[in-house]
């Protein structure tokens, strides 16, 4: 017969932090002069109430796993590690053409990555913040040692190209950051919520459906509700807002990003405004956007930047991390 | 919350409009029209419409928004709520 019995556990690890991002954004261009040849728009109402100049479209046979194999790849060639080093892959999703197979486990088979947990994650634009969290805690816990996290998304498959409400809007790419083990945390607190209550607000209503926005609703909820979120963070970082060198908020809308950004008042913090030439991405926008910002040189290693993602759930999620 | 007097509102809202939108204060007076006369839009209208919201503790929902097309509606749409 037997009895209770005490498990082992592995050690508790202090902190994780980002060792490098990478981002992939599919070659095809699509500016707002092409779209204005296809539904009732223009350049200059796109550029003002969305900020948007172009965006990236990838082709048809061109899938969510060849664009985070992509940026995956770009981030752990950055990061000095090498593909037995990664031993879980998280990929943060809305997007996907299929229910299954997960796309995790695919990536990781492509990029030659020896067997790890992989799993998908879906909280569509706050998705790449949840997963970031998900791998600070599996490294903190001792689950995995180092974790390749990517946003990736198709959103061209589910848009109505003649609705102009939302055809103008979305766009695909990916972006992936590479998660270890650190002495000192360089991945903050999480502070995440959401609001279910308006989950008609964006979504998908079925496999024949597209993608539905409430513009204006959302609007109002993401210009009031998120920057809290993201000035919780910060406290909960230790942070203090003056002190942050970038604010990368979801690449939403520049409107709302410039909305957030002005209420967080961080006087020296660059505010990614990658949605000018990426589009809305989704899950992947915020780390694109961060990845370009540091091959830009925009930014200072080692210096804290504010994540902030927000979006379909209505769900959201942000944290403090380290710039690599 | 003190119901505030129509100037007050007036030069409350006239400060809003200057921090969201850049609009000089001296521009917004009661007659202007959001659209036609001041050139603000759906989506600026409404950050100006939370803004407004925290000054005056007055909520202005999306429906009622669409019925504000000048300042002098909102003034009225506060006094209103106010009372």
């Amino acid at each position: 017969m037997t009895g209770p019995v005490t498990f082992r556990v592995p050690p508790t690890v202090p902190g994780s932090r980002v060792l490098a991002f990478g981002d992939y954004q599919p070659a095809r261009v699509v500016t707002n002069d092409d779209l204005a040849e296809m539904v009732d728009t223009n350049d200059e109402w796109i550029r003002s109430r969305v900020g948007i100049r172009e965006r990236r479209i990838a082709a048809p046979e061109e899938t969510i796993v060849d664009m985070a194999v992509q940026a995956g790849g770009k981030a752990l060639a950055t990061s000095g590690l090498t593909p037995d080093d990664i031993d879980l892959v998280i990929v943060a999703t809305c997007s996907a053409e299929t229910p299954m197979p997960n796309h995790a486990a695919s990536v990781a088979y492509r990029l030659g990555l020896n067997a790890p947990g992989a799993y998908d994650l879906n909280s569509a634009c706050s998705g790449f913040c949840y997963a970031l969290s998900a791998a600070d805690s599996a490294v903190r816990t001792g689950a995995a040692r180092n974790v390749l996290v990517i946003g990736a998304e198709k959103m061209s498959q589910w848009l109505d190209w003649s609705d102009r409400s939302t055809c103008i809007i979305f766009a695909d790419g990916a972006g992936a950051a590479v998660v270890a083990a650190s002495d000192a945390p360089g991945v903050g607190p999480v502070v995440w919520g959401s609001a279910g209550d308006q989950s008609d607000r964006i979504m998908i209503k079925g496999r024949e459906s597209f993608i539905l926005q409430d513009g204006q609703a959302v609007f109002r909820w993401a210009t009031t509700a998120i920057a809290p979120v993201a000035l919780e963070a910060c406290e909960r970082a230790g942070v203090a807002p003056r002190d942050l060198a970038a604010i990368v908020p979801h690449q939403a809308n520049l409107r709302i990003i410039d909305a957030i950004a002005r209420k967080i008042k961080a006087p020296d913090a660059v505010v990614a405004r990658d949605i000018v030439t990426a589009g809305n991405t989704s899950g992947a926008s915020i780390p694109m956007a961060l990845a370009r910002m540091i091959e830009r040189g925009e930014v200072p290693s080692g210096a804290p930047a504010l994540l902030v993602g927000f979006g379909a759930g209505l769900a959201y999620a942000a944290q403090v991390i380290q710039i690599p | 919350m003190a119901v505030a007097t129509e100037q007050e509102i007036l030069d409350g809202l006239a400060e809003i409009i200057d921090e969201i939108v850049g609009i000089d204060k001296s521009e917004v007076t009661p007659e202007k029209n959001f659209i036609d006369d001041l050139d603000i839009d759906s989506l600026s209208m409404v950050e100006i419409a939370v803004a407004a919201q925290d000054k005056f503790g007055v909520e202005i929902p999306d429906d009622e928004l669409r019925n504000l097309k000048t300042v002098k509606d909102v003034i009225n749409f506060v006094q209103n709520l106010q009372k």
